[in-house]
């Protein structure tokens, strides 16, 4: 009797410690993150402007889609949904997000699997391999701007030596080749990630199976396809959420290196844009506010389709 | 496994491309930075001068050093306190069984995948309410949006791991919950905090849309949003030299950081991303 008394004040302070312990963090997280962005979604249903924000009224639908009618029969939609500079910009930006995650899942694979053999000046390889991870995202955009520099670039230099290029190629510049100018640098800089991330399911593997597979005579290539590859696919596949997610957002690489172009507008230079230097304040919060909604969408459905163990149970 | 001779080849031939690309543009901007004048612009492979016009130029000249300033202050700072917010935090959430717990980590899981587009004008609004716009602590705050979910979920695992017995050990001594977190605890945890809070620092250093939004004057910026604006009188004019010289001064200290402390960054990023 006495015991369960005890241990039931025991816990209940423990409790009480528990949410004291906690509330300073959700202060802060709540000042930071849900009050903001329940006022991003507020105010992109008013007409809210840089200067006069406190006086936004609401407008409902109006900056996402809205229909004016002319009076004689005659009218147009106006609005986000039917911007085609918006539709770019998403296009934009997924097809940067599907590129870009695929090759670095590629090139990560082969350097995680390089770093998981045994060889001489192994720690040294991957030191080296995570320098483009530590140099900032906007000192890399302006290494490679310079690099990619139409006349004195050293990109262009080589590529002639190797008789690649007949000519300069403006990258940066030029509409055509502006995004795989964003698509180099982003894959050069966060591919050490992606290779950390593989690498680290690698090293989790027994290294029995492979010797009972090597033992019976099975062809590399078949080990791999037959045994890493679905062993390591659990590490893979959360890599390839987090850079999808990541390279979703995408925003200081296409700013710095390829400003003003629809070739490289992606959702989050779209709505800065919009927010601070069109004054549309609100029409760029409703920008702001589908891209989290998209991404939203995709974080839930990724936590319900791994079924992700938030209490470490299964741990 | 033996190999054969060629497959052996071709390995360190992927090794040596490997390298390659993960350090020329680094070694191309340190040479760069060296030169000045018409050498910058002719393509060299191998250091043609040791000139640190530019370096001297970025660091006397103008205010590259006080904005320098600006991201140690910046980026120390929000170590500090997202440290000291998350321990308590982590304690609670790995080591306190109550309800809420699985939906609360869910929500700190979720604000860490917030795009920042999405709360920059809500920010923009709560920062110039609290008079905060143009000041090193409009960032200061607004980063804790990003380190904060990091080290709570970080610090979190780790703690997870760490044996019942301790703690039960003191419970049984009377002690008080911040008494264990202070005494039992804390001890225990350097490892992860410097490793977090290395991470930390690293974003914070590295941030460029809040720096961009919430700061109007050359002396308030911090380190990636000056590099980002440094330009010429035309397009023509960009000064090449001076930008790879400050390239190179604000990243030569990450990449030491990153060098030493390889194996606590690799295991701290793997926690953070795979362990759910």
């Amino acid at each position: 009797m006495q015991k369960t008394t005890r241990r039931s004040r025991l816990s209940r302070q423990r409790l009480t410690a528990a949410w004291l312990f906690l509330s300073p963090m959700l202060i802060v997280l709540f000042v930071v993150a849900a009050w903001p962005l329940w006022r991003t979604v507020w105010f992109s249903f008013t007409d809210a402007s840089l200067d006069l924000m406190s006086e936004a009224r609401w407008v409902g639908f109006r900056n996402y889609l809205e229909y004016v009618d002319f009076g004689d029969g005659d009218g147009q939609y106006y609005g986000l949904l039917t911007d085609a500079r918006w539709w770019r910009s998403v296009w934009n930006t997924v097809w940067f997000a599907v590129v870009s995650v695929s090759f670095e899942t590629v090139f990560g694979l082969i350097i995680a699997l390089v770093l998981n053999q045994q060889f001489f000046g192994r720690s040294l390889v991957r030191a080296a391999v995570l320098i483009p991870w530590a140099i900032p995202t906007i000192v890399s955009a302006k290494m490679w701007a310079w690099m990619m520099h139409d006349q004195f670039g050293i990109l262009n230099d080589m590529f002639l030596r190797l008789g690649l290029i007949s000519e300069r190629i403006a990258w940066t510049a030029s509409p055509d080749t502006a995004m795989v100018a964003v698509l180099i640098v982003d894959i050069w800089k966060t591919t050490p990630f992606m290779a950390l991330l593989i690498l680290a399911g690698l090293q989790m593997v027994p290294g029995d199976i492979y010797e009972a597979a090597h033992l019976d005579g099975i062809p590399a290539t078949r080990i791999f396809r037959k045994i890493t590859l679905p062993l390591i696919m659990p590490a893979v596949l959360v890599a390839v959420v987090f850079r999808a997610l990541d390279a979703l957002r995408i925003f200081d690489i296409v700013y710095v290196l390829t400003p003003n172009t629809d070739a490289t507008r992606t959702m989050s230079v779209f709505a800065r844009e919009n927010l601070f230097d069109y004054d549309k304040f609100a029409y760029g919060s409703a920008a702001s506010t589908l891209l989290f909604l998209t991404i939203a969408l995709i974080t839930v459905t990724f936590i319900m389709v791994t079924r992700m163990d938030l209490e470490g149970k299964r741990a | 496994m033996k190999r054969s001779f060629l497959a052996r080849i071709g390995f360190y031939v992927l090794v040596a491309v490997i390298i390659f690309q993960a350090i020329f543009p680094f070694y191309y901007a340190i040479l760069t930075s060296l030169e000045s004048g018409q050498a910058l612009f002719e393509v060299n492979y191998l250091p043609a001068a040791l000139d640190f016009s530019n370096y001297r130029a970025m660091l006397t000249e103008g205010v590259f050093d006080r904005q320098i300033l600006n991201s140690v202050f910046v980026a120390s700072v929000v170590v500090l306190f997202s440290l000291a917010l998350a321990v308590t935090a982590a304690y609670a959430l790995s080591r306190i069984n109550f309800r809420l717990r699985g939906l609360l980590l869910l929500t700190i899981l979720s604000v860490s995948m917030f795009p920042q587009i999405a709360v920059l004008s809500g920010l923009f609004e709560v920062i110039r309410a609290f008079g905060l716009f143009n000041s090193l602590w409009s960032l200061v705050f607004s980063y804790m949006i990003f380190t904060l979910p990091f080290t709570v979920w970080v610090l979190t695992t780790f703690m997870r791991n760490l044996p019942v017995e301790i703690e039960e050990a003191a419970i049984m001594d009377g002690a008080s919950a911040l008494t264990i977190v202070r005494r039992v605890f804390l001890p225990l945890m350097w490892p992860a905090m410097v490793t977090t809070g290395l991470l930390a620092f690293i974003h914070a250093w590295n941030e460029f849309l809040f720096a961009l939004t919430f700061l109007s004057t050359d002396r308030q910026r911090t380190v990636p949003v000056a590099i980002a604006l440094i330009s010429g009188r035309s397009e023509f004019e960009i000064p090449w030299g001076n930008i790879m010289a400050a390239s190179v001064i604000v990243t030569l200290p990450l990449v030491a950081l990153v060098l030493v402390f390889q194996r606590k960054i690799v295991s701290g990023l793997t926690a953070g991303a795979v362990k759910g």
